[in-house]
């Protein structure tokens, strides 16, 4: 009995297949992460509609549960004239489609890493604070793939709230450490980026420590459990531009 | 076709393998070839002989040729202070067909890929910095309005030396072309990219 379903989806990755079709890699609201082929998918016709960022209306049929199964696509939205506008934004689209297509375990719902995703395309190169979004959401996926950070409290202390003066994140354990307790280790602590504290007033200095924070985390703990040495280089080509 | 020993099966096999070419067409054009045998066949099998023995990529663009310098490589006329940046050769080939640019190229052979791992020495970067230290005061980024070609022309862009300009071809509404048939990215191009008359 042939499974059909549909969905809404992100648009992550086109790879050629054959002369006309293309495999498309779609992260869809409530199916999550999904691959399937589409005729036709790798058309010059196709071409301008199936860009990494674009919005899909999107029906996936399969002979069976298992199988690559078939898209049929509809453009919803195209992003890409806004993105290409911007290095950065475009630098941002390439570092989350190569980092959800190598960390997002596939066909596992993830409702609420999609609305940030869509939050977050929707800024690239419309929402001039969109760094920040991008930062929090490296900080979302962590949390989605199990390795979550705990920023509450102090690790050492236990003291929370806006009197701790967390300034430390240890790079072990992921978890909050304060400026005085975490002092003498300081050397060896990941700084906290005010951004990840809720402070509005965070600058491109603070963007570029979140990005640290969570690429220390994607590199040293994610990349090994998919047998990866780091992040994709992606996201090193945009972490690049914003050095403090 | 599993039999493919008799050699006209193989040449079947072989042109089935080509872009826009079925079993079925491979068919068709392999009779075709065999029943015109002295005006097709045999100058074709010379030809690609020929060119399989002769063509390689010119050690300086990337454009294919028969000597280590292709002919617009070897051109004095051309202006040497102009590189034109293209996916592959055959972008190359339709800007020389508009005869709108008199400088010389540089063709990459692909794109930056995020997930299919194409990285800047994949694609002869380092080679293309060296080539613009040696007099170019102007790279023309002719890359396709995709993401991965926009990401590579940024990428191209960023490791150009000072004093070097980096611009890219304009995007928006081709000869010909009429409003209600483009898509909005390319309206909002075009509008962005307006200018006085």
């Amino acid at each position: 009995m042939a499974t059909t379903w549909r969905d809404e989806g992100l648009l992550l990755a086109v790879r050629r297949h054959g002369e006309g079709a293309a495999v498309l890699e779609i992260l869809t609201a409530e199916h999550g992460r999904h691959a399937g082929l589409a005729p036709g998918g790798g058309s010059r016709r196709m071409a301008p509609v199936l860009q990494p960022g674009a919005q899909l209306s999107v029906e996936w049929r399969a002979r069976l549960e298992e199988h690559l199964g078939s898209w049929r696509v509809e453009p919803a939205r195209s992003r890409a004239a806004a993105i290409m506008s911007d290095r950065r934004s475009l630098a941002a689209m390439s570092a989350i489609s190569a980092l959800l297509v190598a960390f997002l375990p596939e066909r596992e719902p993830h409702p609420e890493l999609y609305a940030r995703t869509i939050a977050l395309v929707d800024a690239l190169g419309a929402d001039s604070d969109w760094p920040a979004l991008y930062a929090l959401w490296e900080l979302a996926l962590l949390g989605e793939l199990g390795y979550g950070l705990d920023l509450s409290q102090c690790a050492a202390t236990g003291a929370s709230g806006p009197n701790a003066d967390l300034a430390w994140i240890s790079p072990r354990t992921g978890r909050a450490v304060s400026r005085e307790a975490g002092g003498p280790w300081s050397d060896r602590l990941l700084p906290m980026p005010r951004l990840f504290l809720g402070d509005p007033k965070h600058g491109e200095p603070d963007i570029a420590l979140a990005l640290r924070a969570t690429g220390h985390f994607l590199d040293a703990q994610v990349a090994p459990a998919f047998n990866r040495r780091a992040a994709p280089e992606a996201r090193a080509r945009l972490v690049a531009l914003f050095r403090p | 076709m599993t039999r493919g020993q008799e050699p006209i099966e193989k040449l079947i096999e072989l042109l089935a393998r080509l872009p826009g070419l079925g079993p079925r067409s491979a068919r068709r054009a392999a009779l075709h070839l065999v029943r015109k045998r002295d005006l097709l066949l045999a100058p074709l099998a010379e030809a690609m002989a020929e060119v399989a023995r002769s063509v390689r990529p010119c050690l300086e663009c990337g454009n294919l040729s028969t000597a280590e310098r292709c002919a617009i490589c070897a051109d004095p006329r051309r202006d040497a202070a102009q590189i034109c940046v293209v996916q592959d050769v055959a972008d190359l080939w339709a800007m020389e067909r508009s005869s709108a640019y008199r400088g010389r190229y540089h063709v990459l052979g692909g794109l930056l890929n995020a997930l299919d791992g194409t990285g800047p020495e994949e694609l002869g970067l380092p080679r293309l910095a060296e080539r613009v230290r040696e007099g170019v005061s102007e790279v023309i980024l002719a890359l396709p309005a995709t993401i991965d070609g926009q990401t590579t022309a940024h990428y191209v862009a960023d490791i150009l030396p000072e004093g070097v300009q980096a611009t890219s071809l304009a995007q928006g509404v081709p000869v010909g072309g009429e409003l209600d048939f483009l898509d909005d990215g390319t309206i909002g191009a075009a509008l962005r990219a307006r200018r006085s008359l």
